[in-house]
């Protein structure tokens, strides 16, 4: 009687689904935690992961088949729309990647746990990549920031992870209190919450509103690692358990990309004068620290983690284009990006798992030859990140530069290139020590060949197939990143 | 169809000897058959192909439409000249490498067949984006050859190739994007000319580097000597030659106001290279210095004909590409089986190998003929065609060929004195044989085709460009300003 007279907004299931199927594993993860007897609880755990991984992808495939135009959902703080569902499906690829990746990983305890952050962490994702107001974007953010942390730090036995869980959290929380902050400047400057309808309001030479932008901008930059809000990044990928470093690098990158781009097209349109030029700085940055960062380093996940720092850089180039043609090289860059750099993790995690050390670039010596397919997947995946042809990060650059170009600024163009001249001297810096260490003594790997691994085979098999697949086939990836543009006003 | 054949069988080659763990014998056997295939392909494509007409053999598929990007393939006559090198040498390079053993075979001769595939697709293409895949794809298989089965010095040779030609590359990238949005499409055959100085100059010092031209040479002298022999013959008698395709098919139709711009400093630029590396082959103390520094001159000289813009340079220009690429790659491998019987190059500690040994006396001295351009020779015939031509727009660039051509006869007569004849008292005494059979039959092929072109240069210079008043470079060739008439040295 009393329940009936309060008025409940229509819940779309469907559209809550991806995150709801994420959250559901988690749970079932967390209670064979304790439910399920220590032999077959690490199996049960990723299982079940997995197939929450494969669901949630799912829903968000059939979301993406019958939105075709966006709606908003639950008084607009949510949006149900092609642009969400696609990134959803990316980031439940690389989830069901990242499974595969962590199965064969030694682990004693925490295994459920581990699983269970791992599910809830991309259903924060998958929850963030919707957010259509203040307030579920900065929910969304931390939900996913706080199940990454404790990712992080979950080697309690290794004081490295431990470190970066820290410097993670601290970091982290200080992007999203700048966050947050510029969202209360926003929402008192505006009065509104909901980015279209923060958008439609005019308070062009408001100055509180111009400082929030800048905060939001801030908060976000943080999150996809770009320059200078990426010192975090190098510490956390290095500290990190490999397999999540594989998961952080994709899909984080995937979902704070996105919604970057949504916010800043639907919440500030009228400012776009101001935020392009920022986020060409801010690019500009990124691809200048990341790859001349990445020079020096030795460890092979800190080269990793700056070279993420400049593919943000790329990302950032198209989102600066602010147009349908960026929307769409955004898309599309992110998919051979992703499997380039949940692969070349997973052959980090490989190697690892057979030195049990840290891998840096001696440690690689001569594994080309000794480990065939992981040497060629690797040197696939470092010409994927270079922006070689045969695979998808050369086309991903040509639509980028591309969008740049389209908008008139030829000279982001210009640095886009030189910034990969550079980084191509630490992606061959690789293979040549894979390969081609002229007359050093090899030091056999003590008990002979690993016992195999083939879940993580087929991961970086998968990886291998994306980052060369989508050279291939771009006309149908290309047809769904426009699709899932045409949620944006652009 | 016969195009996509072309492109597809060595990459198809490739993938299968990765996959498959064949023992090394039959990966050579596979490898060498591959490369016979596609020698076939492009034989029975010479035979049925119309020199007079336009593009042929071409296939078109939508690729990307949001950019106007294809996979549009084909040939004009000049592009089947080119394949044709391509599919010689580097048969014949594929045989040396399965002469000299060459360790992890299915890695080596996969990446040589990769190798083959992207170098005929850069002279297939007919979309700048697919030219620009193949032209970075032929890197990929070159950088693992010279880094891994190469010389001493091969991580830093390989380096300094990587770092010039990808600079290069990537600045084209940028101007293959400005091309390609302001023109709507990337195509070559449908997109128009532009203006762009900057555009241009992106294009031409990707192509400047690879050639490679004055002062863009750096990365040569490391990179044919620390190469294996038969990577280097590929790298100067082919891949080189996608410079020459990059000028001749994007540069010269599609930017003439650039190109009337800079065409004397190209060509002054060119006319240095030529003296210069002429001078420095002279100097070098290796055999393979001498070929490395004189294929900078006959790159140079070629691209002096390309920029001649009369149709007597031009056609000039493609059958010294054609007879350049054949002659550097045998001496190449002649330098090869000499380095492996002898152990060096170095001039210091070879002489002598005459006595006893006469094939291969015979086949350097022929070689070497044809590297000095003897009068009568195919390599003559394009010199002089190439002077010809570039005479009207001045006659110090036909003085500075014509000092070189006096030059390469005197490095060339150098090398084959050093090696054959003029016995050093610390030279190591070897006892070795002289050529095999096995190894006559990869270089014969090479000379039997200098030698067919010879009696018959025409065949390549008087069928590279057809008539069609379609072919947007036949309208630049023929609208040049120093037309001087359809002159060929038939039978020279």
């Amino acid at each position: 009687m009393i329940g009936a007279s309060i008025p409940t907004p229509h819940v779309d299931w469907l559209a809550l689904a991806p995150s709801l199927a994420l959250l559901a594993a988690s749970g079932i993860a967390l209670l064979g935690a304790v439910l399920v007897p220590a032999w077959i609880r690490h199996a049960f755990a990723a299982t079940v992961t997995g197939a929450g991984f494969v669901t949630a992808g799912v829903f968000a495939a059939v979301v993406d088949h019958r939105t075709p135009n966006a709606i908003t959902l639950l008084t607009d703080s949510m949006s149900r729309d092609r642009w969400a569902a696609l990134a959803q499906i990316m980031i439940a690829a690389v989830g069901v990647i990242a499974v595969l990746v962590a199965w064969g990983e030694k682990r004693r305890d925490h295994v459920g746990e581990y699983y269970a952050l791992l599910a809830a962490a991309a259903g924060g994702m998958m929850f963030f990549v919707q957010a259509g107001n203040l307030m579920t974007l900065f929910l969304g953010l931390e939900w996913f920031s706080i199940a990454l942390y404790v990712l992080t730090a979950l080697d309690t036995n290794r004081k490295a992870s431990l470190e970066a869980g820290l410097k993670y959290l601290i970091v982290g929380s200080f992007g999203s209190a700048i966050l947050l902050f510029g969202s209360a400047l926003t929402y008192g400057a505006t009065g509104q919450l909901g980015f279209v309808a923060i958008g439609q309001t005019s308070h062009a030479h408001d100055p509180l509103y111009v400082v929030g932008l800048a905060m939001v901008l801030v908060g976000l930059a943080f999150k996809v690692s770009a320059a200078p809000f990426h010192m975090w990044t190098p510490d956390v990928y290095q500290g990190a358990p490999t397999p999540v470093t594989a998961f952080m690098s994709a899909a984080t990158k995937i979902a704070a990309m996105v919604v970057t781009l949504r916010v800043l097209t639907t919440a500030f349109p009228e400012q776009h004068r101001l935020w392009t030029v920022a986020i060409a700085a801010i690019a500009i940055a990124s691809l200048v620290v990341g790859n001349f960062a990445a020079l020096v380093q030795k460890n092979v996940k800190r080269i990793l983690a700056y070279s993420s720092v400049s593919h943000a850089g790329f990302m950032l180039i198209a989102i600066a284009a602010n147009s349908a043609l960026g929307a769409r090289a955004l898309l599309y860059y992110l998919i051979p990006y992703s499997a380039s750099a949940i692969g070349a993790f997973a052959v980090v995690a490989a190697r690892e798992r057979e030195l049990v050390a840290d891998v840096t670039l001696d440690s690689l010596d001569g594994m080309g030859w000794e480990r065939p397919f992981h040497g060629a997947a690797m040197w696939v995946f470092m010409l994927g990140a270079a922006g070689f042809p045969l695979t998808g990060g050369m086309l991903g650059k040509l639509y980028v530069f591309s969008a740049a170009y389209q908008r008139g600024w030829w000279w982001l163009v210009v640095i886009g290139v030189l910034a990969t001249a550079v980084s191509l001297y630490y992606y061959l810096g690789i293979v040549v020590a894979m390969y081609m260490r002229p007359g050093r003594l090899r030091v056999a790997v003590a008990g002979g060949s690993p016992p195999s691994d083939p879940a993580l085979s087929l991961a970086i098999g998968l990886a291998v197939a994306v980052t060369v697949g989508s050279f291939f086939f771009v006309s149908p990836l290309i047809a769904l990143a426009r699709h899932a543009a045409s949620a944006l006003p652009l | 169809m016969l195009t996509t054949a072309l492109i597809v069988v060595p990459f198809a080659a490739a993938l299968f000897l990765w996959l498959f763990p064949l023992p090394r014998e039959y990966a050579s056997a596979f490898a060498i058959l591959a490369s016979l295939v596609e020698v076939g392909l492009w034989i029975g494509g010479a035979i049925r192909f119309d020199f007079s007409g336009g593009l042929q053999f071409s296939a078109r598929h939508n690729w990307f439409s949001d950019l106007g990007v294809s996979y549009h393939v084909g040939f004009y006559g000049f592009s089947l000249w080119l394949a044709g090198l391509t599919v010689v040498v580097c048969a014949c390079s594929i045989g040396y490498g399965v002469w000299a053993g060459r360790e992890h075979p299915r890695a080596y001769f996969g990446l040589m067949l990769f190798l083959t595939g992207s170098v005929v697709g850069v002279f297939a293409s007919q979309d700048l984006l697919l030219f620009y895949a193949f032209f970075e794809a032929m890197l990929i298989p070159l950088y693992v050859l010279v880094g891994v089965w190469g010389g001493p010095n091969r991580v830093r040779a390989t380096v300094m190739f990587v770092i010039y030609t990808m600079v290069g590359s990537l600045l084209m990238l940028a101007s293959i994007v400005a091309f390609g949005i302001s023109q709507h499409t990337f195509s070559l055959v449908d997109s128009g000319t532009s203006g762009n100085n900057w555009i241009f100059l992106g294009f031409a010092l990707a192509f400047a580097v690879k050639a490679p031209l004055f002062p863009f040479h750096g990365w040569i002298r490391q990179a044919y000597t620390e190469a294996s022999p038969e990577v280097a013959a590929v790298l100067s008698g082919v891949v080189s030659k996608a410079a020459v395709f990059g000028f001749i098919m994007i540069v010269l139709p599609h930017f003439p106001g650039p190109v009337h711009d800079f065409r004397t400093t190209i060509l002054v630029l060119a006319a240095i290279g030529l003296a210069y590396g002429s001078v420095l082959a002279f100097r070098q103390p290796d055999i393979r210095g001498v070929i490395a520094y004189s294929s900078l001159g006959q790159m140079s000289l070629i691209i002096l004909g390309v920029f001649a813009s009369s149709s007597l340079g031009i056609d000039g220009a493609v059958l010294q590409s054609v007879t350049h690429g054949l002659v550097s790659a045998a001496m190449f491998l002649l330098a090869g089986m000499v380095e492996r019987q002898w152990g060096t190059g170095e001039f210091a500690r070879l002489g002598g190998a005459a006595k006893g040994r006469p094939v291969l006396t015979t086949m350097l001295l022929v070689a070497g003929m044809f590297t000095l351009a003897v009068p009568g020779s195919a390599n003559f015939a394009g010199e002089f065609l190439i002077l010809a031509g570039v005479f009207p727009l001045g006659w110090g660039y036909a003085a500075v060929g014509a000092v070189a051509m006096v030059l390469a006869a005197m490095y060339t007569l150098r090398v084959l004195s050093a090696v054959l004849h003029d016995r050093k008292s610390d030279a190591p005494d070897v006892s070795s044989a002289d050529l095999r059979f096995g190894q006559l039959a990869l270089v014969v092929p090479l000379v039997a085709c200098l030698l067919a072109l010879s009696v018959w240069p025409n065949a390549v210079s008087g069928h590279s460009f057809s008539r069609t008043p379609n072919l947007a470079i036949f309208q630049y060739v023929h609208a040049g300003p120093f037309q001087t008439g359809q002159v060929h040295m038939a039978g020279k």
